[in-house]
């Protein structure tokens, strides 16, 4: 019992354990459910699953079954993250038991409730589980900006390395909970249409109703909601990574106003959409545009950083062109998470930006269908992305070193790139084919997007058999991780 | 490794750069059923939509077993140019259309009296043949639907024939009958019971050309070369409203140019073959798996 309890509490109780149970559902969810759909329904394997696993799929429901297992799988994200913001910032130990306790018991409800109702026929008491969860995730959120309220005197600095106001309020703390407030209120938005179901609002998927002139306020709500809290999660996770690599100085200093005014800008321009949805538009490429800079700032840090360290490592005092390039790439992981950054504008930013630019020029000219293909996409992908740099981050956290390091690196970065850009292709191949003709770019284009998601999920599981063996050892890493916070973690790295 | 890596590499290129050939020879069958009969849709309620609200629908109409085959539709080209009702503009077959009331909405488009586009003759997706004075089915394709069509080019063949495109409503009760079912068949589908992505049936090769459309009425019940079809008829024994071409709908909304589309079809997954998923595009707009019928 002792041999359970230990591990128990090193997995629930401990930063990077919590961290790793919500990596390691998220993988579990997404590879399982993935098996419904897309390329493995047209293999037969959706047949075998649903068959095996007695999975109840009525045909009017699959919106519904859909919207709940994107809130299951984005719930365990959000709760990651927090872990990471609860690790990361200093707090009271208290608050930061109270947050991650709630916020874990919250999103094991949403699971083990959501699911079961979605998939496998509808016993109501699992729905009430599920909203259940939802509002203890949501009651996590209100504590965890009460924790980070930035004007408390014990959370003042004084080192100007970073960013903070004249009497000493650190913005980098006010940029985590204007993100965090802007999630709490735009969480709202989902939660007013959901609770309204039957009552003049009916589930649906956003990209179903882009071409549909008028639509009701509640639609619009979801709508709002769906793309900012998207925005936001992709928001925090720049934030988090700004910790992980000490982000400092002049940089420090120009990017935090615009992660905090973007933050902002962004969520108001989302919640504008109920009013005034053309208006709106503007708003919020004005607040992503603020933001992005923001992150761009943080990547021109980070780089200029990895190649120092990079040289200090070789010694060398000043490097040629290439001599910086490999030093830059000398460590994938720190690379790769700043990298995936500077990728999602040519496969989400860019793509978005030229979509809208180009709308009725070209892409209203073809039918639906065609749009919807560039829609689902543009969300995954940075859905996607996004959850790649936080495992680029927990991999650091769980100890990869040396070849392993570099393996893990290399092949999540180049292989997750190869899907992204394939379904960046396909998703647009009506600009470089005709739909009569489309058949082979569509092969070549699935066949690397599936060999990098593939890759990328083999590398996820080898990381958790690895973490999952590590269980089993007596003296394994779980046992210093038990009592080692993230910022240790940190501090031990360097 | 690396040579493996390249060699996999130039593969894949050479495979996404093969041509695809449009005209290769495709399997023919008889069907059995006639492109001519129309099936009766008698007055009363129906369960509309994903969330089943009542409608009335209180007339009776009737709309065609099949969707309009190429051999339908070349007919009618001949008999329309003929008689001057619509005119090669090019490589293009035009007509006359009246215009829609238009209010500026963000995104709408001006549709004003003048002609717009049937079909184009030259594109190679097009089952058709012209040689100058007379339009045919290419070979294999005669009883396949009429694809590369316009909203135009549909209506204008319904209204030919003193018919119209049915609405919106019309068609999903057709498709669906009185009760909840999700497909014109029933709740659960199969890939031998309609054509749609990876259905596999002899007109498909995923490796290749793709997907292909099946003749009208294909799915059955009858076996073809030892591949068994299960019957897709609707409750009124409408053939197809579910799968091979989505079918271009008569409606024509306010604030919007688009025109809606129904059935799913070869090139889109299962899922859109639900009978009350649409899809909608330009009236100008023409795709090979795109098609319609008529209602009268």
């Amino acid at each position: 019992m002792n041999w359970v309890g230990k591990r128990f509490a090193f997995l629930f109780k401990s930063t990077k354990g919590l961290i790793l149970v919500g990596i390691a559902l998220a993988a579990l969810i997404s590879a399982f459910f993935g098996m419904l759909s897309g390329p493995m329904a047209d293999w037969g394997i959706k047949d075998v699953i649903v068959r095996f696993f007695g999975i109840t799929l009525v045909e009017s429901e699959r919106e519904g079954r859909l919207v709940i297992l994107y809130h299951v799988i984005a719930m365990i994200v959000v709760a990651v993250e927090t872990y990471m913001i609860t690790g990361l910032l200093p707090m009271k130990e208290n608050q930061k038991v109270l947050i991650n306790s709630t916020i874990t018991v919250g999103y094991l409800a949403a699971i083990f409730g959501g699911l079961p109702f979605a998939y496998w026929g509808h016993v109501w008491a699992f729905h009430g589980i599920y909203i259940a969860g939802l509002s203890l995730i949501f009651f996590a959120g209100c504590v965890l900006l009460y924790a980070l309220w930035p004007w408390r005197k014990e959370y003042r600095i004084t080192d100007n390395s970073y960013a903070h106001t004249r009497k000493g309020v650190p913005l980098e703390r006010v940029a985590f909970f204007a993100m965090g407030s802007a999630t709490i209120i735009s969480a709202l938005f989902g939660a007013i249409p959901g609770s309204s179901f039957g009552n003049g609002f009916t589930v649906f998927l956003a990209e179903n109703v882009v071409r549909v002139p008028h639509k009701s306020i509640l639609d619009l709500s979801i709508i709002g909601h769906l793309h900012i809290m998207l925005a936001l999660i992709a928001i925090c996770c720049a934030l988090i990574i700004s910790r992980w690599m000490d982000f400092k100085g002049v940089w420090h200093k120009l990017a935090m106003p615009l992660m905090i005014s973007g933050s902002l800008v962004l969520a108001m321009g989302t919640w504008l959409v109920v009013p005034f949805e053309a208006a709106a538009h503007a708003i919020i490429y004005g607040g992503s545009t603020l933001a992005m800079l923001g992150a761009l700032f943080l990547v021109i840090f980070s780089w200029r950083k990895l190649i120092r360290e990079g040289l200090a490592r070789k010694g060398i005092a000043r490097g040629n062109f290439f001599q910086k390039v490999g030093a830059l790439l000398s460590d994938p992981l720190k690379f790769g998470a700043t990298w995936q950054m500077v990728f999602m504008n040519f496969t989400v930013s860019g793509i978005g930006i030229f979509t809208a630019v180009k709308l009725d020029e070209i892409f209203r000219q073809w039918q639906f269908m065609d749009e919807r293909s560039i829609l689902t996409g543009h969300w995954h992908i940075l859905a996607t992305l996004t959850a790649t740099i936080l495992l680029m981050y927990y991999a650091d956290l769980a100890g990869l070193k040396g070849k392993a390091r570099q393996w893990f690196s290399w092949l999540l970065i180049i292989c997750s790139d190869l899907a992204f850009g394939a379904v960046t292709i396909y998703e647009m191949r009506r600009l470089i084919t005709p739909e009569a003709t489309q058949q082979p770019l569509i092969n070549t284009t699935t066949l690397l997007g599936d060999i990098g998601i593939i890759v990328v999920l083999l590398v996820l599981a080898i990381l958790m058999v690895w973490r999952l063996t590590d269980l089993f050892k007596k003296k394994g890493r779980w046992t210093i991780e038990s009592t080692q916070s993230i910022v240790e973690n940190e501090e031990g790295i360097k | 490794m690396k040579k493996l890596l390249l060699a996999l590499s130039v593969l894949l290129l050479l495979v996404s750069c093969k041509p695809v050939d449009l005209d290769a020879a495709i399997p023919v069958f008889n069907t059995g059923i006639d492109a001519n009969s129309w099936a009766k849709i008698p007055a009363g309620e129906f369960l509309k939509g994903q969330f089943e609200e009542e409608t009335l629908i209180d007339y009776d109409y009737e709309v065609m077993a099949t969707d309009v085959t190429n051999d339908q539709y070349a007919s009618f080209l001949n008999e329309v140019t003929s008689s001057g009702e619509a005119t090669l503009d090019g490589e293009r077959i035009i007509g006359d259309y009246p215009g829609d009331t238009f209010n500026g909405f963000r995104h709408e488009e001006e549709i004003p009296a003048g002609k717009y586009l049937y079909i184009a003759i030259n594109d190679p997706a097009v089952r058709l043949t012209y040689d100058g004075s007379t339009f045919a089915s290419k070979t294999g394709y005669e009883n396949h639907p009429m694809t590369m069509v316009s909203w135009f080019g549909a209506r204008a063949y319904c209204e030919y024939y003193g018919w119209r495109l049915p609405s919106e409503l019309e068609w999903e009760k057709a498709a669906r009958g009185t009760d909840n079912r999700a497909f014109p068949w029933g709740d659960t589908t199969s890939r031998n019971i309609a054509n749609y992505i990876s259905s596999r049936d002899p007109f498909e090769n995923m490796t290749s050309f793709g997907s292909n459309t099946t003749p009208v009425g294909f799915f059955n019940g009858k076996s073809y070369n030892g591949y068994q079809t299960m019957s897709n008829a609707s409750p009124y024994g409408i053939y197809d409203m579910a799968g091979n071409v989505w079918q271009w709908t008569g409606d024509v909304y306010p604030d919007q140019h688009y025109r809606y589309m129904r059935g799913g079809s070869k090139n889109h997954y299962e899922n859109t073959l639900r009978v009350w998923v649409t899809n909608n595009a330009t009236p100008t707009f023409t795709g090979p798996a795109v098609g319609f019928r008529c209602a009268r």
